[in-house]
């Protein structure tokens, strides 16, 4: 037992270092970074009109984040295993004494701490918030460190679909689909025709199964036990697909 | 030091290694020869932990590969086919990113660093993009990296496909070196160099084994040396297997 959670950490700490200097080496991250970074602005304070709402406070900002992670994260997730596969790198870590698991969160915790430095970027507008009026800023935080847990979920569907593919595009594709009924499973509108269809019961049964319904209550600053168990539960669970559909490769390789 | 016992892989119900056995004892270099599609790939990959075998064991210094892989994988070093590498990485952070995968620690990985750098004969690349590297170079950071933690057991599939002469020697020279120590399979076209590296050839057919010896056994079969009785081997064997 102790043997195998140091391979796991060694694993980890390798494949984790490893991915960081290739976010960093070419230009994915600071393009991401960027991008990212333009479309919370343009989305807070034009799509929102942040300015007109009259209170300070960063609802506006927190409201287009899953959203946004549901595009762009697949992005950056996308390269973490069909980059392996399409360079053949795959056999030379199959080769290697190493944990799959560990590998596998290994690689989510770089593209993790990609999108933690993007959402840490955005501290300006916690800071025009606090200089335009009084927020609560330990709801705030607490919306922060939700839409950091949240954007480790969505990261783990991206990995997890990546392995499933040699094209970072398929695998970018096929993470935006999955994390799209992840993210529309709590929409308004959908959950109205479900239960329209279906009964309220049913309505509510699907939308439980949705990043909105845990974060709306995030952006109140409400930290919710049953939402970090969500997000925690989500993240772990497509890491284990992660690793058993990468385990299932070495079986079953051509 | 390897052993091989009855090893059998099919890809959608074409056998691709077929019931493969074979040990190897510390101070071998094994020749592996076949042709395109025999299987060596194929068994070399089972050999080294990159795909399972259907049915089968590879014992690797007493440590299945099957039932306890890591443990075995730490006493093997493969270079694969093609000698994948991270193109983004330099050299010197590639076998830093095996040291740790190895669990050598940062001490005994600079000098280990320092000992693949000298015998792959790449110190002068170590800060150069992988990416801008020549296909010799390539071979070499990625021999290199098979041999940073001094495994007991060597798999090289194609160690010398794209080296120029002298490299082509380098690596010979290297390899005639380690031999004392190791035991080493080398899977190559090139049937001349057999002779220069190899103390024993296997040759597979079809994904069976199908002749085993020296390389001068071998060359003995037919005059016009180990080329001549490659393709007699084979080509009887794909005679035979016409007929019935």
């Amino acid at each position: 037992m102790k043997a195998e959670l140091r391979d796991i950490l060694t694993s980890m700490r390798a494949s984790y270092l490893r991915e960081l200097r290739a976010y960093f080496a070419t230009p994915l991250a600071y393009v991401f970074v960027a991008i990212f970074l333009m479309l919370v602005g343009v989305f807070t304070w034009e799509a929102s009109r942040f300015f007109d709402t009259g209170l300070a406070d960063l609802q506006p900002f927190f409201y287009w984040h899953p959203w946004l992670y549901m595009i762009f994260l697949p992005a950056l997730s996308m390269r973490l295993w069909a980059d392996e596969i399409a360079d053949n790198t795959s056999e030379l870590i199959y080769s290697l004494p190493v944990s799959l698991f560990g590998l596998a969160a290994g690689k989510l915790l770089a593209a993790w701490s990609v999108a933690a430095l993007s959402l840490a970027l955005t501290f300006p507008m916690w800071i025009t918030v606090n200089y335009l009026g009084a927020p609560d800023n330990g709801a705030i935080a607490i919306t922060y460190l939700t839409s950091l847990l949240m954007a480790g979920a969505y990261l783990s569907i991206g990995a997890a679909m990546s392995s499933l593919f040699s094209s970072q595009v398929l695998a970018y594709i096929a993470g935006i689909l999955v994390a799209f009924v992840f993210t529309a499973a709590g929409w308004p509108m959908l959950v109205g025709a479900i239960s329209g269809l279906l009964g309220a019961a049913a309505g509510d049964l699907v939308a439980q199964f949705s990043f909105l319904t845990y974060f709306e209550t995030a952006q109140r600053g409400v930290l919710e036990l049953r939402a970090l168990l969500f997000f925690g539960g989500v993240t772990i669970t497509w890491l284990l697909l992660n690793t058993i559909w990468v385990s299932n490769k070495r079986a079953f390789a051509g | 030091m390897l052993e091989l016992k009855q090893l059998s892989k099919s890809f959608g119900g074409r056998t691709a290694v077929d019931s493969m056995s074979f040990s190897l004892s510390k101070g071998e270099v094994l020749g592996f020869l076949g042709q395109n599609g025999a299987g060596k790939s194929t068994t070399m990959r089972m050999a080294a932990g990159v795909i399972e075998p259907d049915s089968g064991d590879v014992i690797v210094s007493d440590r299945s590969v099957v039932s306890n892989r890591r443990e075995a994988q730490r006493r093997l070093g493969f270079l694969p086919e093609g000698a994948p590498l991270y193109p983004d990485m330099t050299p010197l952070e590639f076998l830093n990113f095996l040291c740790a995968a190895h669990r050598i620690s940062r001490k005994d990985c600079r000098s280990a660093v320092e000992r693949v750098i000298a015998d792959a004969r790449i110190g002068d690349v170590m800060s150069k993009r992988i990416s801008t590297l020549s296909k010799g170079y390539r071979r070499r950071v990625g021999l290199a990296g098979a041999l940073i933690h001094d495994p007991d057991v060597l798999i090289l599939d194609e160690p010398t496909d794209g080296l120029d002469p002298i490299q082509k020697r380098a690596v010979r020279a290297l390899i005639s070196r380690m031999s004392k120590e190791k035991a080493i399979v080398i899977s190559t076209h090139t049937l001349e160099e057999v002779p220069a590296m190899c103390n024993r050839v296997i040759i597979i057919d079809e994904g069976k084994l199908i002749a085993d010896g020296s390389p001068e056994e071998m060359a003995q079969r037919r005059e016009g040396g180990l080329e001549e009785a490659f393709i007699d081997l084979v080509s009887k064997k794909e005679a035979a297997s016409h007929e019935s």
